[in-house]
C-alpha cells in the first residue's frame, strides 16, 4: 500500500492512467456531436443554404472537463483509495499477549466499540502469530494462551458484568496470573479504583503493558430518594466539562399492564460540575408504579437505579362519622391525624365506597359506629387482603351497639355500654395516665410522657381473649389501644378520641410515635444490618451489566446482614431483593461511589477509541464519476436541444428538487386543499340537521346505510317538524364529528378498528352529548351478545370508547314515546334486545305514576342487531330497496322501523323532554288506563 | 392527422358560435343568380323593401302600392330589393407539411387550417352564402347538410409533401379562401391566383405557420428533413442558418402580399400559438369588406 498523507491506495499503478487525461482532451475535443434530425417543413426555405463554417460546434470545455472528471474519479476510484490506513508499522510484538479487561458495568456503555477495538487487536495478534489470553477482572478465570482466531471466536459472547473488579476479584486475578513473560493489554474502563494498582505492578513486572481507555463520558445515576414530596434524582459524571444535558426515564407498567416510559426528564450538569440534580414531582400513583430510572441512551447498569420501597408513600384513608363541616376545626376528629400523618403519607379523602377501590394501606374510621352492609363487606375483604384498619372512639361508637353483644368482625374486642369517665368535674379519681407498653406489643420501648391523660375511654368487655389483644393500657389496667389480626390484615382501636375531647394523646409526640409504629404514618428507613440478621432475602428482578432488567429465576437468596454490607459480585448480584414485608433495591451506584478517571504511570501507553476510522474512498468516488456522467448526458442533451421538448416538466423538476421546495409547496398546496375541503364539509354538515353513518369499507353497506338514512331523513321530513338534509358519510379518522346528532354504525367483522385519534374523537363525541346507534345486523341468526363474529367486532370496537353501564331497553325508557308509542324496535329484523344506557339504580316508581322518572341525559349509545338501515333503505325513487318480512305484516314491520327511527331521532334532539311528567295525562288516556 | 369528423364540426361550430352571421359582401353579381337573403342594393326581386317609386309607363296596375299611393295623388310602385346568394370557395392545404407542430400542446397546422376554414365557412353558410371546395370535388350549396360534407371532404389528408393550390373549378365573380402554409413552390401559386383573378374571383390567403417557423430556434448538429421525408438538409451549425432562414421567410411573406396586392386579395399569416379566434376574426372582416 502506497501511503500519501492521510490518503493510502491499494493500486497505486492504476494512478498512471491520470496520465491518458489530456490525450483524452484532444480526442473529444475533435469529434463532433452526433447530428440530431428532426422534422421541420420550412426545410423547403433551408434548401441551398452553405454552413459558412466548416467546423462543425465544438463540445464546450465545461463539458470537456465534466467529462475528463468523471473518467479521473474513475480511474482515482479503481485505484483503491483509503483514507486514514491502518498503520501496521507501530507495537508489533512478539511473545504471547494477555488481555486484561476490566469488564465492569462502567465498560458496558461503549461496549460494541471495544469488542470492535478488541477485535482489531486480535486480528493482528493472529497475522504475527501470538498466543493470547483473555482474563476479565470481574470474574477472573485462569488465562490460558491459544491462537488468536479462538478468541475471535469467542468474542461476541464477552459481556460485561453489573459490578466492578474489587480487591478480592483482583486478589484471584492475581493468584492466576501464569509464571512465563508476557506482554499486556489493560481495556480499562476508566475509574480510579485502589484494586488497580496491584494489578499493574504484577503485569508490569511481566512486561510490557498498554492501556487502552474510551474517552467516553461516563454518568451514573444514583438511587432516587423521596424528599419533601419531590422525588430527588442524582446523576454524576466522570469528567466535568462543559454545561451539559442529560434525560432521565421512569419506567414502569402503564394502567393497562404495559412496559412503558411514565416520565421523562431533563437533568442538567452545570459547567463544570460533576454532579447534577432533578427534582421531579410526580402524582403518588405514578410514583408508585416506576419500577427504574434510567439515563436515556446510556446502555450500562450504573445509569440504570431500583427504586425499592423507598418511594412509596403509603395511602391512607381518613374517614369521620359526621363531619360538621361548619364546625371549629380543632374539634375536628381527623384534624389531629391530618397534622400527624400529612407529611409522611398520601392521605385519601372521600366516602368510604370511593376510597375502597384505591386499596389504601390504611382505613383510618374516627368515631364511626355503623358501617352499610355493601361497605362492610368490602372492608372486609380489603382486610383479609392485608389492610390495617384503625379505629377510633367517640361518641357516637360509645352510644351504639356495636360490638356489644357479639364481637363484630371489625372490631378487636367486644364493649361494655357508655364507656366511662374519669377525672372530670362530676366524677371521681384523677385522669388516668399511661402504664408502660407491655412486652410484645408494638409500641413496646416508646418513652411516655408524664403529661399525656385520659379522662373518658370505650370500655372493652372482659374476655378470654382480651388479654393477648391489648397493645397498650392505662395506669388502671383497662385497655387503651387493642389489636386484633384478619386474615393478613390487622383492626386496631384506639379506645379514645381521635382529637383531644378524651385525652391529651392526640396533642403528644408519642401519638405520632404510635402512629409509626404502627407502620401507618411511614415506611422505616432502609434497616440497618444488625436489623438483618437472620433473615433471607430472595432476588425478585436483577440488573445485568448494560442495565437491562432481567428476571432473576433461580438465583439463590441472599442473608439479610450481606444483602446491605457485601460488594457486588455474582454472589450479590444488583436488583431487588424482596424480604418479608417490604423490599430492598441493591443498585449498583450509590452515594458512596466515586467516578474519578484512572491515574496510569508515564511509562505505560495509553490508548484511546478515538483513533481516525480506515475509511474506503473507492466507493464514494465512483458514485461521483456516475453522478458526472449523469450530469453529463443532461448537459449534452441541453447542448444539443434535445431537451428543449421535455423542458417545461423537467427543468421544473430539476429547478424543485435543487430547491428543495417540492415537498412544501406540495404540502402547502395538500393542507389548503384538506383545510377547505373540511371548511366545506363543516358547512354541508351544519346547514341543516344531518343524519350520518360511519363508513366500514363494505361498499355495498356503506351505501344501504346511506340508502336507509335517507329513507329516515324523508319519513322525519314528512312527519315531524324535523327536516334533515341529505345523510352524510363520516370517515371517522378525517371527519368532524362533533355536527352530527346521530351516528349510524353498522358492524361487519372486517372494518378497521380505529386508530386512537379516533377514538379520542369518539369519546368526545359520546360526552358531548353524541349518540351512536351500534348495528350488528344479525338478530336473525344471534341473540344480542352470542358470539357472533359481528358481535365480537361489536365488543372490541366498543371496549375503548367511553360507554355507561347498559341494560335492555325497559318498558319506561323515554326511547318508547317521543314520538309514537312503542314498545318494540324493529329493523329488518325483530329481536327485541336493544340496550341502552341503564337507569341508575336509585330510579323508583313513584306511587301513581306509569313511569320511573329515568336517565337525565340522552344515551350515548343504542346497541342492537335488527339491521334498521335495511328496513329503512329507500331507492332513489323513494321504494323500499329491502324486501321486510311477507306481504301486510312485513309493511307494517317497516312502518313500526320508521317510528323507532323517528323516536331515536326526537330522542337525541330533544333528550328527556318526553320524560317530563306534562304528558302523563294524555299518555294515561292513550294507554287506557 | 385525421380528425374525427363530428370532433371536427363541433369545435368549427364553437368557434362560428362567437360571431354574429356573416354577410359575405358580394360586388359582383354575375351568373349565379340564386336567390338569397343578400341585398343586392338595387331594387329587383325579394322579399325586403327597398323603395317606393312613382307609376312610370309599362308599369302594370297591380303594381301600385294602394296604400302608399291612398295618402296622395300620385301612384306609388313598392320596390323590393334584389337579394342574392354568393358562392365561396375554399382551398385548405392538407399537404403533409401541414400535419406538423412543434409541441404536443400545439395543434398542428393542418388542424388549425381545417379549422379555420370550416368555421368560416359556417359563417358564410349561416349567412346564406353557398360554399364549397374548388375544384369539381365539392361545388358550393347552402344548408347545414353542406357543413357535414365540407367537414367530412376537410378530414382528408393528401400525401404530398407541398400541396399545390386547386384552382380549376371557380366559378367566375365568387369569392375564394386559400389556407396553406405556402411553404411549396410559389409558381403554381401564382398561377393560381392570377387566373382566378382574371375570372372576377377575390378572396383571402391565410398563411399558417407553426412558431418554430417563424422563430427558428435551432442550433447544434442538425438533419432537417420535411413531414413527408422528401426534402432533408444536414447543416452542422444550425444557429447559423437562422438569419439566412428568417430572411427567405419575410422574401416569402412579402411575396405573397405583393402577389395578393396584385390581384386584389388580402393576406394573413396565422401561427398555431395564436388564437384561432384571431384568424376567424380577420377572416370575417376580410369577406365581409367593412359591411355589416
Amino acid at each position: 500500500m502506497t501511503v500519501l498523507g492521510p490518503l493510502g491506495f491499494t493500486a497505486p499503478w492504476l494512478l498512471l492512467g491520470l496520465l491518458a487525461l489530456p490525450v483524452l482532451w484532444v480526442i473529444l475535443r475533435a469529434v463532433p456531436p452526433a447530428p440530431i434530425r428532426r422534422l421541420f417543413p420550412g426545410v423547403v426555405l433551408l434548401l441551398g443554404l452553405k454552413d459558412d463554417d466548416q467546423v462543425t460546434d465544438r463540445t464546450p470545455w465545461w463539458l470537456l472537463l465534466l467529462r475528463l472528471l468523471a473518467v479521473a474519479a474513475v480511474i482515482i476510484g479503481l485505484a483503491g483509495p483509503i483514507l486514514n490506513p491502518e498503520d501496521d508499522s507501530q507495537s508489533a510484538g512478539t511473545g504471547p499477549l494477555l488481555v486484561v479487561m476490566d469488564a465492569s458495568w462502567s465498560s458496558a456503555a461503549d461496549w460494541r466499540a471495544r469488542q470492535v477495538a478488541l477485535d482489531a487487536l486480535l486480528s493482528r495478534a493472529e497475522r504475527e502469530a501470538r498466543p493470547v489470553a483473555l482474563m476479565r477482572l470481574t470474574d477472573p478465570e485462569a488465562p490460558h494462551f491459544q491462537q488468536a482466531a479462538v478468541l475471535r471466536a469467542r468474542l461476541t459472547g464477552l459481556e460485561p458484568e453489573p459490578w466492578e473488579p474489587g480487591e478480592a476479584h483482583v486478589a484471584r486475578a492475581l493468584s492466576m496470573l501464569p509464571e512465563e513473560d508476557f506482554d499486556s493489554y489493560w481495556m480499562s474502563d476508566g475509574l480510579a479504583r485502589a484494586s488497580r494498582d496491584p494489578m499493574l505492578n504484577a503485569l508490569m513486572e511481566h512486561g510490557q503493558v498498554t492501556v487502552f481507555e474510551s474517552p467516553r463520558n461516563l454518568t451514573a445515576l444514583l438511587p432516587p430518594r423521596f424528599e419533601d414530596g419531590h422525588v430527588q434524582l442524582t446523576a454524576r459524571r466522570l469528567h466535568p466539562g462543559t454545561a451539559r444535558e442529560i434525560s432521565i426515564a421512569g419506567h414502569g407498567l402503564d394502567p393497562a399492564g404495559n412496559p412503558a416510559v411514565l416520565v421523562r426528564a431533563p437533568l442538567t450538569f452545570a459547567e463544570g460540575a460533576s454532579e447534577g440534580e432533578l427534582d421531579l414531582s410526580l402524582p403518588a400513583e405514578l410514583r408508585a408504579r416506576i419500577t427504574r430510572f434510567e439515563i436515556d441512551g446510556a446502555r450500562s447498569a450504573g445509569a440504570v437505579s431500583l427504586p425499592d420501597d423507598s418511594l412509596r408513600r403509603r395511602e391512607v384513608a381518613l374517614i369521620a362519622g359526621n363531619e360538621n363541616r361548619e364546625g371549629l376545626e380543632l374539634l375536628s376528629p381527623l384534624y389531629y391525624l391530618h397534622k400527624a400523618l400529612q407529611d409522611d403519607v398520601d392521605i385519601l379523602d372521600g366516602a368510604l365506597t370511593e376510597v375502597l377501590p384505591a386499596n389504601p394501606d390504611v382505613i383510618v374510621l374516627a368515631d364511626v359506629a355503623t358501617l352499610g352492609p355493601g361497605e362492610e363487606a368490602g372492608v372486609t375483604e380489603w382486610l383479609e387482603k392485608g389492610g390495617t384498619l384503625l379505629r377510633f372512639a367517640g361518641p357516637r361508637l360509645a352510644a351504639s351497639d356495636l360490638s356489644r353483644d357479639r364481637e363484630d368482625p371489625l372490631m378487636p374486642v367486644r364493649l361494655r355500654a357508655g364507656g366511662r369517665s374519669v377525672g372530670g368535674a362530676m366524677s371521681w379519681g384523677e385522669p388516668k395516665s399511661l402504664a408502660p407498653f407491655p412486652e410484645g406489643s408494638p409500641f413496646e420501648g416508646l418513652t411516655i410522657p408524664a403529661d399525656v391523660t385520659v379522662t373518658s375511654q370505650v370500655m372493652a368487655q372482659p374476655d378470654p381473649t382480651l388479654a393477648d389483644r391489648v397493645i397498650a393500657q392505662l395506669s388502671d389496667g383497662t385497655p387503651l389501644v387493642t389489636r386484633k389480626r384478619v386474615g393478613q390484615g390487622q383492626v386496631v382501636l384506639f379506645h379514645v378520641t381521635a382529637n383531644a375531647e378524651w385525652s391529651s394523646l392526640p396533642l403528644s409526640g408519642l401519638f405520632v410515635q404510635m402512629l409509626e409504629r404502627l407502620a401507618i404514618s411511614a415506611m422505616p428507613a432502609t434497616p440497618e444490618p444488625g436489623e438483618l440478621v437472620g433473615t433471607m432475602w430472595q432476588p425478585i428482578r436483577v440488573l445485568d451489566g448494560f442495565g437491562a432488567v432481567v428476571d432473576a429465576g433461580t438465583l439463590p437468596g441472599v442473608p439479610g446482614e450481606a444483602l446491605l454490607t457485601e460488594a457486588l459480585g455474582p454472589e450479590l448480584r444488583p436488583g431487588l431483593y424482596q424480604g418479608e414485608e417490604r423490599s430492598l433495591a441493591r443498585n449498583v451506584v450509590t452515594e458512596s461511589t466515586v467516578l474519578e478517571p484512572a491515574v496510569w504511570p508515564d511509562t505505560v501507553p495509553v490508548e484511546g477509541l478515538n483513533r481516525p476510522q480506515e475509511t474506503p474512498l473507492a466507493g464514494w468516488l465512483l458514485a461521483l464519476a456516475i453522478a458526472l456522467l449523469l450530469a453529463d448526458v443532461i448537459a449534452s442533451l441541453a447542448l444539443s436541444g434535445r431537451l428543449r421538448g421535455a423542458r417545461p416538466t423537467a427543468a421544473t423538476v430539476l429547478l424543485a428538487l435543487a430547491l428543495g421546495a417540492l415537498a412544501t409547496t406540495g404540502g402547502a398546496r395538500a393542507q389548503g386543499a384538506s383545510s377547505s375541503s373540511a371548511d366545506a364539509f363543516a358547512e354541508a354538515a351544519t346547514a341543516e340537521v344531518t343524519l350520518a353513518h360511519v363508513v366500514t369499507g363494505d361498499t355495498q353497506l356503506d351505501e344501504l346505510a346511506q340508502n336507509g338514512l335517507r329513507g329516515l331523513s324523508e319519513t322525519l321530513y314528512y312527519r315531524t317538524s324535523v327536516e334533515p338534509s341529505d345523510p352524510m358519510a363520516v370517515n371517522l379518522e378525517t371527519d368532524e364529528l362533533a355536527f352530527f346528532p346521530l351516528l349510524y354504525w353498522p358492524i361487519t367483522p372486517s372494518q378497521p378498528t380505529p386508530s386512537p385519534a379516533a377514538y379520542a374523537k369518539l369519546n368526545d363525541y359520546l360526552r358531548s352529548g353524541g349518540m351512536i346507534l351500534f348495528d350488528t345486523r344479525d338478530a336473525d341468526v344471534a341473540g344480542f351478545g352470542a358470539a357472533s363474529p359481528e358481535g365480537r367486532k361489536l365488543r372490541e370496537l366498543a371496549a375503548p370508547l367511553d360507554i355507561p353501564p347498559l341494560e335492555p331497553v325497559p318498558q319506561d325508557h323515554v326511547l318508547t314515546r317521543t314520538f309514537y308509542l312503542l314498545q318494540d324496535f324493529p329493523g329488518r329484523y325483530s329481536s327485541r334486545d336493544v340496550w341502552v344506557e341503564a337507569a341508575p339504580p336509585d330510579a323508583e316508581l313513584v306511587e301513581g305514576m306509569p313511569f320511573r322518572n329515568l336517565n337525565d341525559n340522552v344515551t350515548p349509545v343504542v346497541i342492537g342487531g335488527n339491521d334498521w338501515a335495511a328496513a329503512w333503505a329507500v331507492d332513489s325513487r323513494g321504494n323500499p330497496q329491502v324486501r321486510i318480512g311477507s306481504g301486510f305484516a312485513g309493511e307494517r314491520q317497516r312502518e313500526i322501523a320508521y317510528r323507532f327511527g323517528v323516536n331515536l331521532v326526537m330522542h337525541v334532539l330533544t333528550g328527556n323532554y318526553k320524560s317530563d311528567q306534562v304528558h302523563v295525562p294524555a299518555l294515561l288516556d292513550r294507554l287506557g288506563n | 392527422m385525421i380528425t374525427p369528423v363530428a370532433q371536427l364540426r363541433q369545435s368549427a361550430q364553437q368557434e362560428a358560435t362567437r360571431f354574429p352571421a356573416l354577410l359575405a359582401r358580394a360586388e359582383q353579381l354575375a351568373g349565379t343568380v340564386l336567390l338569397g337573403e343578400h341585398g343586392r342594393r338595387r331594387s329587383g326581386l325579394g322579399d325586403d323593401f327597398w323603395q317606393y317609386r312613382p307609376l312610370r309607363a309599362g308599369d302594370t296596375y297591380r303594381s301600385i302600392d294602394w296604400r302608399r299611393s291612398g295618402r296622395g295623388d300620385e301612384q306609388y310602385v313598392r320596390e323590393r330589393e334584389w337579394q342574392i346568394a354568393q358562392s365561396v370557395q375554399l382551398w385548405v392545404d392538407t399537404g403533409a407539411s401541414m400535419r406538423f407542430s412543434s409541441h404536443k400542446d400545439l395543434p398542428t397546422k393542418g388542424d388549425r387550417a381545417r379549422l379555420v376554414a370550416l368555421a368560416a365557412a359556417i359563417l358564410l353558410i349561416r349567412g346564406g352564402e353557398r360554399v364549397g371546395f374548388t375544384g369539381w370535388t365539392l361545388p358550393p350549396r347552402n344548408g347545414d347538410i353542406q357543413i357535414l360534407r365540407l367537414a367530412e371532404a376537410l378530414s382528408k389528408d393528401a400525401e404530398e409533401d407541398y400541396s399545390q393550390p386547386e384552382a380549376r373549378g371557380i366559378i367566375p365573380h365568387a369569392r375564394a379562401m386559400f389556407v396553406s402554409d405556402f411553404l411549396g413552390d410559389l409558381a403554381p401559386m401564382e398561377a393560381a391566383l392570377t387566373k382566378a383573378a382574371d375570372r372576377g374571383v377575390r378572396g383571402v390567403l391565410v398563411q399558417v405557420l407553426d412558431p418554430t417557423e417563424e422563430s427558428f430556434p435551432f442550433k447544434g448538429r442538425t438533419i432537417f428533413e420535411s413531414v413527408g421525408k422528401t426534402l432533408a438538409h444536414e447543416t452542422l451549425k444550425a444557429g447559423d442558418l437562422r438569419e439566412r432562414y428568417l430572411q427567405r421567410l419575410a422574401e416569402r411573406k412579402a411575396r405573397l402580399e405583393h402577389l395578393s396586392r396584385l390581384t386584389g386579395w388580402q393576406f394573413m399569416c396565422h401561427h398555431t400559438s395564436d388564437s384561432a379566434q384571431n384568424a376567424l376574426l380577420w377572416v370575417y372582416r376580410a369577406m365581409d369588406g367593412g359591411h355589416g
